[in-house]
């Protein structure tokens, strides 16, 4: 290329080039970064900060009950929970593609109901209402029952539609060969179809897992027993009896402690389902 | 030969207002190789699901080794184990490995044992020529190699009547001699096969008759020297001759439209 064609390919435009815009651009985007950093260290009180936050001796003084007992039953609760939802939402997902009428109108008529509604007041339900309706009745396993019974109502409307999801996201050739090899529908779906399904699922699955875990500190709306106090309960009790809010940073440190790995799975189970597409 | 194995009998399917069978009557007696053929739309993969009723007939009846499957009382899962089927996309179970895929369905729908089903998936897999590949999953075969074990894995079921659904029309073109050269061998080996296919070089060495399909009617049906060397409709050599030099019905197209 001569000196003269290149001059034409790339005429000079008065102002910046598109290579300096983009480098402008980037360069304000970083000021303004550490701009805000730097206000946020300057503006903020440390040590007023640090003297309710983070004091040393209350923070040892929760361990090491924070473990044994408020994740333990966080973790618990969150468990069996999503056991119940695991469940009750396969059967609603299940529901949703019956070839029945009715099974698919109150399987939808359920799912829109217990995802429109906040957890807490499924959690309120459960305290009060149920034990209003049916007095004497008893929810089996006590708090940890109710527990599980309200987590698992309101997860299964989501696992609901996550299973149907998955379902309906096996290739129609799967159910046709199963079929053509003499499985009946049901065992089809079962041994052929569910086993794929779950795959496709358990991303979205453990992200349910994740949401759980956090909505199990709904359970002090049932009122605890010491014993059954998880994470939050636990952190706001002992942040009241110590008046400072130490305890909520522990807490909130010991979710992270589960969440934050859980999610690192998710996102290492999703790049390896996308491999296996490829 | 008394009964024949399949019999269809004024077979007709619509789905909404399409009518894509338009009265189909056909009778393939036991070990006859009938390769079924026509344009696409002609309603030949609809037929041959017909066969194992994973399409419903709108009117007709369907008799398969003297049971009719048509009838709505019939244990179709029952019969359906004695049909085996070949699909153009393969159909693998890919969470399973190729033995599994082998095993599982003896195992859930024959209730055969665990020893007896893996001795017959094993003596499958080495007809199809495969038995190297026995703990593979499916995404790591090549496309004639699944097809192949999707034949190994219908014929452990030991089924009196192979159905193929275009099996090669899915395959890279260096694949397709692979699984034909399988289903030749099924043939020699008496099986009872109707295959719709593409493969007219098949369809004229090893079928015993060639049906000729358009329009949801069989047009022609007759031996393969008759239906494939020497058609007597016009449709049939239409179709024939485009399908043998594709480039030819290109100006032949344009010269209608």
């Amino acid at each position: 290329m001569t000196d003269a064609t290149k001059a034409e390919a790339q005429p000079r435009k008065k102002g910046l080039t598109r290579r300096q815009k983009r480098s402008v651009s980037r360069g304000v985007q970083y000021v303004v970064f550490v701009g805000a950093l730097i206000a946020l260290a300057v503006g903020a009180d440390w040590d007023r900060l640090a003297n309710q936050f983070a004091q040393g001796a209350i923070a040892e003084q929760m361990f090491p009950d924070v473990i044994t007992l408020a994740l333990k039953n966080t973790v618990l609760y969150t468990v069996s929970g999503f056991a119940v939802g695991l469940v009750l939402g396969m059967v609603l997902a299940l529901m949703r593609l019956s070839s029945v009428g009715p099974y698919r109108w109150v399987a939808g008529v359920y799912i829109e109901i217990f995802r429109g509604l906040p957890a807490l007041l499924i959690f309120i339900f459960i305290g009060v209402a149920v034990p209003l309706a049916f007095p004497g009745t008893e929810i089996p396993g006590g708090t940890y029952g109710k527990v599980a019974l309200a987590l698992g109502l309101v997860a299964a409307a989501y696992m609901a539609e996550t299973f149907r999801a998955g379902i309906q996201a096996v290739p129609k050739g799967q159910m046709e060969a199963a079929r053509s090899l003499g499985f009946s529908p049901a065992r089809a779906m079962v041994s052929i179809i569910l086993p794929q399904a779950f795959r496709i699922i358990l991303p979205p699955l453990t992200n349910e897992l994740v949401l759980l875990f956090k909505d199990s500190s709904l359970v002090l709306f049932l009122g605890v027993t010491l014993q059954e106090r998880e994470l939050s309960k636990f952190g706001r009790d002992l942040a009241s009896q110590t008046a400072n809010s130490t305890p909520i940073l522990v807490a909130g440190l010991c979710y992270l402690l589960v969440t934050i790995p859980l999610g690192f799975v998710v996102r290492r189970m999703e790049t390896k389902a996308q491999e296996a597409v490829k | 030969m008394s009964r024949p194995e399949i019999e269809i009998r004024d077979l007709h399917k619509s789905f909404g207002d399409n009518h894509v069978l338009r009265g189909i009557d056909l009778e393939i007696a036991q070990g006859e190789v009938v390769c079924v053929i026509g344009p696409s739309g002609s309603g030949k993969s609809t037929l041959l699901r017909c066969v194992n009723l994973l399409e419903e007939p709108t009117k007709g009846q369907v008799v398969v080794g003297g049971t009719e499957l048509t009838d709505p009382d019939v244990d179709i899962d029952a019969v359906r184990r004695r049909i085996g089927m070949v699909f153009q996309q393969f159909n693998l179970f890919p969470h399973l490995t190729v033995t599994e895929n082998l095993t599982l369905p003896q195992r859930r729908v024959l209730r055969r044992d665990r020893a007896q089903a893996a001795k017959v998936a094993a003596e499958n897999l080495e007809r199809v020529g495969l038995t190297e590949k026995a703990s593979a999953y499916p995404s790591s075969l090549s496309g004639g190699q699944q097809q192949r074990v999707a034949i190994a894995r219908a014929l452990a079921m030991g089924p009196e009547v192979m159905l193929f659904d275009e099996p090669t029309s899915a395959l890279d073109p260096e694949l397709v001699g692979d699984v034909l050269a399988v289903m030749r061998m099924l043939a020699q080996d008496g099986m009872t096969m109707m295959v719709v296919t593409h493969e007219m070089t098949f369809a004229r060495e090893v079928a015993d008759r060639v049906i000729f399909m358009d329009g949801g009617v069989i047009v022609e049906d007759g031996s393969p020297e008759q239906v494939i060397t020497n058609p007597q409709h016009e449709r049939t050599r239409h179709f024939l001759s485009r399908l043998l030099d594709p480039a030819m019905a290109n100006v032949e197209e344009n010269n209608a439209g």
